[in-house]
């Protein structure tokens, strides 16, 4: 059944969204974005630029997992109004990112059904990495 | 917190990061320019993305997808018809500015001009955005954009002396409907 307003309750959380990242993910990314920076691509460069463990993941792809995992919740019927994250920690090479969101509201307002999250992405060691929120419209 | 928040609130991040404990420089280091100061607040010249292809959609969603099979949405013109959208659009957070065959001058990430005490060339990474969105990008689309300086701050950070420059940049499409509305953080050492 698809999610829509009146089924969705303060307090639910929406199904976990997860990838492995590493060069597979982050050239593609750097491919489409064009975002060849030398800390995404480049082991020594990113230890230059402060990091040890070398090249690290970029910010606008976790932005797109936190975006394709509202997504894979709402579906086509639904709309994504607003999202917002801090990069707070670094995607290091081979982490296991995963979506996490929970219903924090749920309003009419706009002449749209507007639920509001807690959103955050959170690494195998369960650090969060990326706080941040989001609205969606539902039907 | 969360239940007083509205659509475009966007303020929460900067007073968490003054709650972190980020406190003043202690010295007269600023990576602040003379560049930054008169741009503050100003809208600069809008410029415009080449029109977004069906293809470029498609590769987008591969991509932030992979290794998995994107939605349909954004490859299947037969699905997407069937939609709210009536066709094929892109994902939000899709950047239809990447690979301009000319890059505009004068619009380059603002507050990287500066230069360390070492004299080295500052360092800029992605602190953060928040993305209101209006209409969405479809295939042969043309995005107008227009950006400005909104406001910065300073911080010694475990990166050394830190500037943080907060930006504003507004999409608009070829019917001048809003796209999109960011409001990004860039961090500078």
């Amino acid at each position: 059944m698809s999610v829509n307003f009146d089924n969705v309750n303060v307090g639910d959380t929406m199904p976990k969204w997860s990838r492995k990242t590493s060069f597979a993910e982050w050239n593609r990314y750097a491919a489409v974005n064009e975002e060849f920076v030398p800390f995404h691509m480049d082991d020594e460069a990113g230890r230059r630029a402060g990091n040890e463990q070398g090249a690290f993941g970029m910010g606008n792809l976790r932005y797109a997992y936190i975006v394709n995992a509202l997504h894979a919740w709402i579906g086509d019927t639904g709309v994504v109004r607003e999202v917002g994250c801090q990069y707070r920690a670094i995607n290091q090479k081979d982490d296991v990112l995963t979506v996490i969101g929970e219903v924090t509201d749920k309003r009419t307002e706009g002449g749209e059904q507007r639920v509001y999250l807690d959103i955050n992405v959170v690494n195998q060691d369960g650090g969060a990495t990326c706080p941040g929120h989001a609205v969606v419209a539902l039907p | 917190m969360s239940h007083n928040r509205r659509i475009g609130d966007n303020v929460h991040w900067l007073k968490y990061t003054r709650q972190r404990g980020i406190s003043q420089p202690m010295t007269d280091l600023t990576y602040v320019t003379d560049e930054m100061r008169a741009a503050q607040g100003r809208w600069g010249e809008p410029w415009t993305a080449p029109p977004i292809t069906a293809t470029d959609i498609r590769r987008w969603a591969m991509a932030t997808f992979y290794p998995e099979q994107p939605p349909r949405i954004y490859w299947d013109a037969d699905y997407a018809a069937t939609t709210q959208w009536g066709g094929i659009v892109a994902p939000p957070d899709f950047n239809p500015f990447a690979w301009p065959v000319e890059r505009p001058r004068g619009r380059g990430s603002p507050g990287l001009s500066g230069r360390r005490p070492d004299g080295k060339p500052l360092t800029g990474m992605n602190g953060g955005q928040t993305d209101t969105y209006g209409v969405p990008m479809r295939p042969g689309d043309v995005i107008s954009a227009r950006n400005r300086l909104v406001d910065w701050w300073e911080r010694e950070g475990r990166l050394g002396h830190t500037l943080y420059v907060r930006s504003e940049i507004e999409w608009r499409n070829q019917d001048d409907e809003l796209v999109r509305t960011r409001f990004s953080i860039g961090i500078r050492y």
